[in-house]
């Protein structure tokens, strides 16, 4: 019992991540008609707004102490984050609490990297075989991650969560099973509950708001909301701002779950093609399902029984389901019919 | 005679082939490439992207998988130095057939999508390829070391013929010709002059015309009844047979194997290769694979202190700067350049180099006599067989 559950909880984050980059993903998917091979590297750019606000706060005035010696003799250095020299206590909470502080910052820096990429390149591709797409955005993948391993190095850069959720839950006293049975840390709780939010977000904003109204139109009947007079190519460019900004935060999110390095958006990528396909291409309840999904198999999968029946099982359980679902469901779990079927 | 075995118009092509590929060290030496290592890299990748060509290039299938294959060819290639002989016929001649077995295997279940679905397939296909070779797999990989030939080897065919106590470790050989230095390129050569003309024939082939077919529509090929997944399959077949061959020339050039030739990035960048020569051209993948096999040694070789050098016209402030910014495009920002410049290629130039070739080949026509149209033509109407 408290095994399952645990596994459960474990998949649950990672199905959030699965889920959250899979939404962003299919968005460009079902409105523009792009196969985007760069939203790896957007949800990677993302992580990255995270490591630069860390470094930004974390800039240090060095102040000498004359009063105190070191043991080597030379005047006491003491240091001090700007932020905290500045604000005070407030400095303090800000470098405490970088990880979401960065948020602020990756939703601005993602829709401006999301419109200038749809605006500048991704445009010119709409009538262009999918090949040409994935081609394209591939290469542009590499540009990005080429760009930050310039810029921040190889080696992963480890993000701290804030203090207060650094430990973990004891999920099974609460639920009265024996304490210590299942523990969850807190961070990984606040990602499960973050990414139910963004989930929610984005849902309430496609189905509650007008804007929301005409962009799922225009994924039902792209030409007939032109003719309505309605620019329907500005609103998509709108979209891939917020899928860029979606992928991103999920980034900013993830980074004290996985020290961000150069090349994550590419291990995530396949991932998240792969959870899109199970889902159905063009389908958001679709990808949300199957990130989910795929996060709680591969979780029961690394468990030892499991692995000691089917070894390796843990290795490739999602590219498995991904087979197995392209090929007796070839519209995935909840795929609209004609999109994506060449 | 010869009309049978070459198409009469393919001649001059084939034969400019030849004489390039065997000159290649004394043309490539004022480039600086005219060393046996870097030689046999382009032949090798030249293989790879030719076959890969066979597939993309004709049918328009996109796999992202091929580099499993490699891998595939790479391992199989060094079990059969361990296991048999240091002789490299039988190595390559496994691997070949391992590539092109698990072609076989994969290609049964990817072909049954197309598009956007089948890349997806493959590419889930080598990662799951790849993740196993790096985990359970490791008895027969050696994980993370990777596969390396070891003095204590069986060899039972090489024992069984000679007697001989090895002292040191053997190198892989050709009858007695050690595959090192320009040997090891030759070798290559010759392999991939007769890659070049197993390609130049399935492309005029009728064969090769019903592939070009499905890659401009296939549904109409369905409504004529006719089923196109045995002819698509046995493209990507022989397409994972050439890129097992050319895992298995990477282990008789360097007899060990490792599971990264199996990931997927690897796959991208025969993709890139074949995409930057120009895909469907019959010398368009090899052009690709020199050209980035070629700036790759030459931009990663490329420092600082090299660049400063080259700047040093400019005035000082000048001079860092420009450094500063070139910087990142050498060295390790290599494949920054390759990334930017593939994406140039994709927007501007889909048909690659040999499309860039062509027009600029018109341009000179166009001005000189202006029987450019009639040659348009020509290059269009490629002959059924």
């Amino acid at each position: 019992m408290d095994v399952i559950l645990l596994q459960l909880l474990n998949g649950l984050d990672k199905g959030g991540a699965y889920a959250l980059i899979a939404l962003g993903l299919t968005l460009t998917f079902g409105t523009l008609g792009i196969v985007n091979f760069a939203h790896g590297a957007l949800f990677m750019l993302g992580a990255f707004c995270a490591v630069t606000v860390k470094s930004v706060l974390s800039m240090q005035m060095i102040a000498l102490d004359p009063t105190k010696k070191t043991a080597w003799g030379t005047p006491l250095e003491i240091k001090t984050p700007y932020v905290e020299a500045w604000f005070g206590d407030f400095g303090a909470v800000l470098l405490e609490y970088s990880v979401p502080v960065s948020i602020l910052l990756a939703i601005p820096i993602m829709l401006l990297i999301g419109v200038v990429i749809e605006r500048g390149l991704i445009k010119h591709f709409y009538k262009r075989p999918h090949a040409d797409q994935i081609l394209v955005t591939f290469g542009l993948a590499i540009v990005m991650q080429e760009i930050i391993k310039a810029i921040f190095g190889a080696n992963p850069i480890p993000q701290p969560a804030p203090e207060i959720f650094a430990g973990s839950a004891d999920v099974g006293s609460w639920l009265g099973l024996k304490a210590g049975s299942v523990v969850y840390p807190w961070w990984r709780m606040v990602y499960l509950a973050f990414s139910a939010f963004v989930i929610a977000a984005v849902f309430c904003f496609l189905q509650f708001t007008t804007f929301g109204m005409v962009v799922r139109a225009g994924m039902a009947d792209r030409e007939t909301v032109g003719l309505m007079g309605i620019d329907i190519d500005r609103r998509f460019t709108i979209v891939f701002g917020l899928a860029a900004i979606v992928a991103g935060m999920a980034g900013v999110m993830y980074t004290p779950i996985l020290s961000p390095d150069y090349h994550m958006g590419m291990d995530f990528l396949v991932l998240s093609f792969v959870v899109v396909v199970v889902g159905g291409m063009g389908s958001l309840p679709g990808a949300i399902l199957a990130g989910f999904l795929l996060g709680i198999l591969q979780s029961f999968a690394s468990l030892n029984e499991v692995k000691n029946i089917f070894p390796g099982i843990d290795q490739i359980i999602i590219y498995l389901v991904a087979v197995v679902t392209l090929l007796v469901r070839p519209r995935g779990l909840m795929g609209r019919k004609g999109v994506m079927e060449s | 005679m010869m009309h049978n075995l070459i198409n009469k118009r393919d001649l001059p092509l084939f034969l400019g082939f030849i004489v390039v590929v065997l000159l290649a060290p004394i043309i490539m030496n004022p480039l600086g490439a005219g060393y046996p290592d870097l030689l046999q890299k382009f032949a090798i990748f030249g293989i790879f992207a030719i076959g890969f060509n066979i597939l993309f290039g004709l049918t328009g299938y996109l796999s992202f998988g091929h580099a499993a294959f490699l891998g595939v060819g790479s391992y199989t290639a060094v079990w059969t130095f361990k296991l048999l002989t240091m002789n490299v016929v039988p190595a390559i001649f496994l691997s070949t057939l391992m590539g092109g077995l698990f072609a076989l295997l994969i290609g049964v279940v990817s072909l049954r999508r197309s598009g956007i679905y089948f890349s997806i397939l493959t590419l889930a296909f080598a990662q799951m390829a790849y993740n196993l070779a790096y985990s359970v797999l490791t008895p027969i990989t050696n994980g993370e070391t990777g596969l390396q030939l070891r003095l204590h080897d069986p060899r039972y065919l090489d024992n069984f013929l000679t007697s001989s106590v090895e002292t040191s470790l053997p190198s892989t050989t050709f009858f007695g010709l050690s595959m090192s230095g320009f040997s090891g390129f030759y070798f290559c050569a010759v392999i991939l002059i007769i890659c070049f003309y197993v390609s130049l024939r399935i492309f005029r082939s009728p064969f090769g015309v019903m592939l070009r077919a499905v890659k401009s529509n296939q549904e109409r090929m369905s409504y004529t009844g006719l089923n196109t997944r045995p002819y698509t399959l046995a493209a990507f077949v022989i397409s994972g047979m050439f890129a097992g061959l050319a895992g298995g020339l990477m282990a008789v050039t360097d007899p060990l194997a490792g599971a990264e030739r199996m990931q997927w990035t690897v796959g991208g960048e025969v993709v890139l290769m074949t995409i930057l020569g120009g895909a469907g051209t019959l010398i368009g993948p090899v052009l690709g694979a020199v050209t980035i096999k070629y700036f790759e040694n030459i931009f990663s070789s490329l420092n600082d202190n090299i660049l400063m050098g080259f700047f040093s016209f400019m005035p000082e402030p000048l001079q860092h700067a420009a450094t500063a910014v070139a910087g990142l495009f050498v060295g390790e920002g290599w494949h920054l350049t390759l990334g930017a410049l593939f994406v140039i290629i994709v927007v501007f130039l889909p048909g690659g180099l040999m499309e860039g070739l062509s027009r600029i080949g018109k341009l000179f026509r166009r001005g000189g006599g202006g029987d450019g149209k009639k040659d348009a033509a020509a290059k269009f109407a490629t002959p059924a067989e």
